[in-house]
C-alpha cells in the first residue's frame, strides 16, 4: 500500500506587528522586517535594505517556483540556492565585495522551513493594492502602512502540465469564461484554435492548442510554467514585461527561445557578478544560458518567451563536479 | 487602433538579435534563429537549434509532404510559421519503435494501423505527437515547425553553420 509521509509542521518565527502594521520574521540568524517603503534584512555580519516592491516581487517568484532551479538572487546581495530538499539563504555569497571582506553569510535550511516562512512573509507584507506578479502598469502600490491582503494574487494556481495543456485531464486552455481575458499588449494575437478531425475512437488521443493565444491570456509576468513534457524536457513559456524581478543564477544550462517581440538580457558571472555579455533576443532567436552565469531580462513590451528546461535531477552535480561542461554544445 | 503591435517572426520576415560579448565566448550561447536555420534547410530536415544532453529542439522547414515517422515517446510540434496539416495513424506491431529508443525514426512505408485523424495547425499552434503513433506533415507553402523531442538518428547538428561565433 502506498503511503505518503507528512512534512513536519514548521514553526514560523515571527513577532508582533510594528507601527506600520507589518510583522517581523526570522529564519536562522537572518532577520526580516518592513516598513512603509523598505524591507530590512539583518544577519550576524551585515545588513541590507531593499525597496518593498522589489523584495515582494522577488519573494513571490521564489515562493511560487518553490526555489526554482539554482539561484534566485533577489538583488546583488540577498538570495536563495535550491538544493532540492534544502535551501541556502544567503547574503553577499555571490557578491565579490562581500566575499572579499568576508562579510557574506549563508545558512542551509530544510525547504519546508524557508518555504513556510517566506509564504507567511509574502502574505503579511503584500497589501490588497499590490500584485507582485503583475507588470508595474497593471498593479497598484506596494507601499504605505499595512492595508489588507491580496491572497487571490499571491496564491494563484501554478500551471504545470503533466503531458500538454489541452490534453484530457491535464491543464486546460484559457478563455474569457475561465477568467483569463486577452492582455492589453496582445489584443492583436490571433485567437483561432487548430482544427482537429479525429477518427471515431481516437477523440481522446488527438490534442492541439493555440499556445500563442494561451500566452496572450496570461495574467502574470516572468513566471515560467510547464505546458508540455517530453520526459525531463520541459517547455516553460512565460510572458515578460518590464524587468525580471530576480537575477536567476543557473545550476544547469537553460535555453530561451523568443516567441514574440524583444528582450534584452544582462548576463553576469554567476559567482562574482562580473558582466559577461548582453544578449538581444528577437522573434525566432534561440540562446543558451550557460550553467555558470546569472541573468536578468528587460522587456519593453509584453513578450512571449519560451524557457526550455532539463529537469534531470543529476544535472547540478554533474556540472559542479566538472563532468559536464557549463555550456551546451561544441562547434 | 491598438497601441501595441505584437511582432512574430517568419521565414520571409525575421530580424536576428545577437550576443554582445563582454567577457565570454559567443559560442557558449549557441545563439541562432529558427527562421534563419529553416530558411537554409531542406524540407523536413531536423536541425537542432537547442540541445540539453539528450534533449533537443529541432527547427524543421515544412514544405510539401514529409515521410511518415514514429517515436517511442511523446513529441510536440509547435508551428512557428505557415500552416501545417498533421496526419496521425496507428502502426502495426512490426512497425512499432523500440520502446527504449529516443527520437523519431522514419517509418518503412505507410502505417499499417488505422488512421487516427488529422490536425491543421497554424502559427502558435502546438500539437501532441503521441508516443507510438505515426505522423506526417504537409505544407502547401513553406513553413517552420519547432519540435520538442530527443536526439534521434535523423537529428542534424550543424552548429558551426547556424550559431554566432564572433563577438
Amino acid at each position: 500500500m502506498a503511503t505518503t509521509e507528512a512534512e513536519p509542521a514548521v514553526e514560523i518565527q515571527s513577532g508582533e506587528p510594528n507601527e506600520a502594521g507589518y510583522r517581523p520574521f526570522q529564519l536562522g540568524e537572518f532577520k526580516f522586517r518592513r516598513d512603509d517603503y523598505f524591507v530590512y534584512i539583518d544577519w550576524p555580519t551585515g545588513s541590507h535594505v531593499m525597496s518593498a516592491d522589489a523584495f515582494l516581487k522577488a519573494l513571490q517568484r521564489d515562493v511560487a517556483w518553490d526555489f526554482f532551479y539554482g539561484i534566485v538572487n533577489f538583488d546583488g546581495v540577498i538570495g536563495t540556492v535550491n538544493h532540492y530538499g534544502t535551501v541556502d539563504l544567503f547574503a553577499g555569497r555571490y557578491n565579490d565585495g562581500y566575499r572579499k571582506a568576508e562579510l557574506d553569510h549563508l545558512e542551509n535550511m530544510p525547504t519546508p522551513a524557508i518555504r513556510e516562512t517566506f509564504k507567511a512573509m509574502l502574505d503579511d507584507w503584500t497589501n490588497e493594492t499590490f500584485d507582485p506578479f503583475a507588470s508595474p502598469d497593471e498593479t497598484g502600490s506596494a507601499f504605505g502602512p499595512k492595508n489588507g491582503d491580496n491572497r487571490r494574487a499571491i496564491t494563484r494556481h501554478r500551471v504545470a502540465a503533466a503531458r500538454m495543456v489541452g490534453v484530457e485531464g491535464d491543464e486546460q486552455i484559457r478563455s474569457d469564461e475561465s477568467g483569463f481575458p486577452v492582455n492589453r499588449h496582445f489584443t492583436d494575437v490571433p485567437q483561432d484554435e487548430p482544427e482537429i478531425r479525429a477518427e471515431p475512437g481516437f477523440e481522446d488521443e488527438l490534442a492541439s492548442f493555440n499556445l500563442f493565444a494561451y500566452l496572450s491570456r496570461s495574467d502574470v509576468t516572468w513566471n515560467p510554467s510547464v505546458v508540455s513534457v517530453c520526459k525531463d524536457s520541459l517547455f516553460c513559456p512565460t510572458t515578460e514585461e518590464y524587468i525580471l524581478p530576480i537575477i536567476h543564477g543557473n545550476d544547469r544550462v537553460e535555453w530561451f527561445l523568443q516567441l514574440s517581440d524583444e528582450i534584452y538580457w544582462d548576463v553576469e558571472d554567476r559567482d562574482s557578478g562580473q558582466l559577461r555579455s548582453k544578449v538581444v533576443m528577437k522573434p525566432g532567436d534561440v540562446a543558451a544560458m550557460p550553467a555558470d552565469i546569472r541573468h536578468q531580462g528587460y522587456a519593453p513590451k509584453r513578450s512571449m518567451l519560451l524557457v526550455w528546461e532539463n529537469a534531470a535531477g543529476d544535472l547540478p552535480e554533474l556540472i559542479s563536479s566538472g563532468k559536464l561542461p557549463t555550456y551546451p554544445v561544441e562547434l | 487602433m491598438a497601441r501595441f503591435t505584437t511582432r512574430f517572426g517568419s521565414l520571409n520576415d525575421y530580424e536576428k538579435g545577437r550576443v554582445e560579448v563582454i567577457d565570454d565566448e559567443p559560442h557558449h550561447y549557441a545563439f541562432s534563429n529558427v527562421f534563419e536555420t529553416a530558411s537554409r534547410s531542406r524540407p523536413y530536415e531536423k536541425v537542432a537549434v537547442g540541445k540539453n544532453r539528450q534533449y533537443v529542439l529541432e527547427a524543421i522547414r515544412a514544405e510539401g509532404t514529409s515521410d511518415w515517422r514514429t517515436c517511442a515517446h511523446d513529441e510536440f510540434a509547435l508551428v512557428m510559421d505557415g500552416e501545417v496539416r498533421i496526419e496521425l495513424a496507428k502502426v502495426s506491431d512490426s512497425q512499432a519503435p523500440d520502446p527504449d529508443s529516443d527520437g523519431s525514426v522514419t517509418l518503412d512505408g505507410e502505417p499499417a494501423g488505422p488512421p487516427m485523424g488529422e490536425v491543421t495547425a497554424r502559427r502558435g499552434h502546438m500539437t501532441l505527437l503521441p508516443k507510438g503513433a505515426a505522423y506526417r506533415f504537409h505544407a502547401d507553402t513553406p513553413g517552420v515547425i519547432l519540435m520538442q523531442t530527443i536526439e534521434g538518428p535523423d537529428t542534424i547538428f550543424k552548429w558551426a553553420e547556424i550559431v554566432q561565433t564572433t563577438p
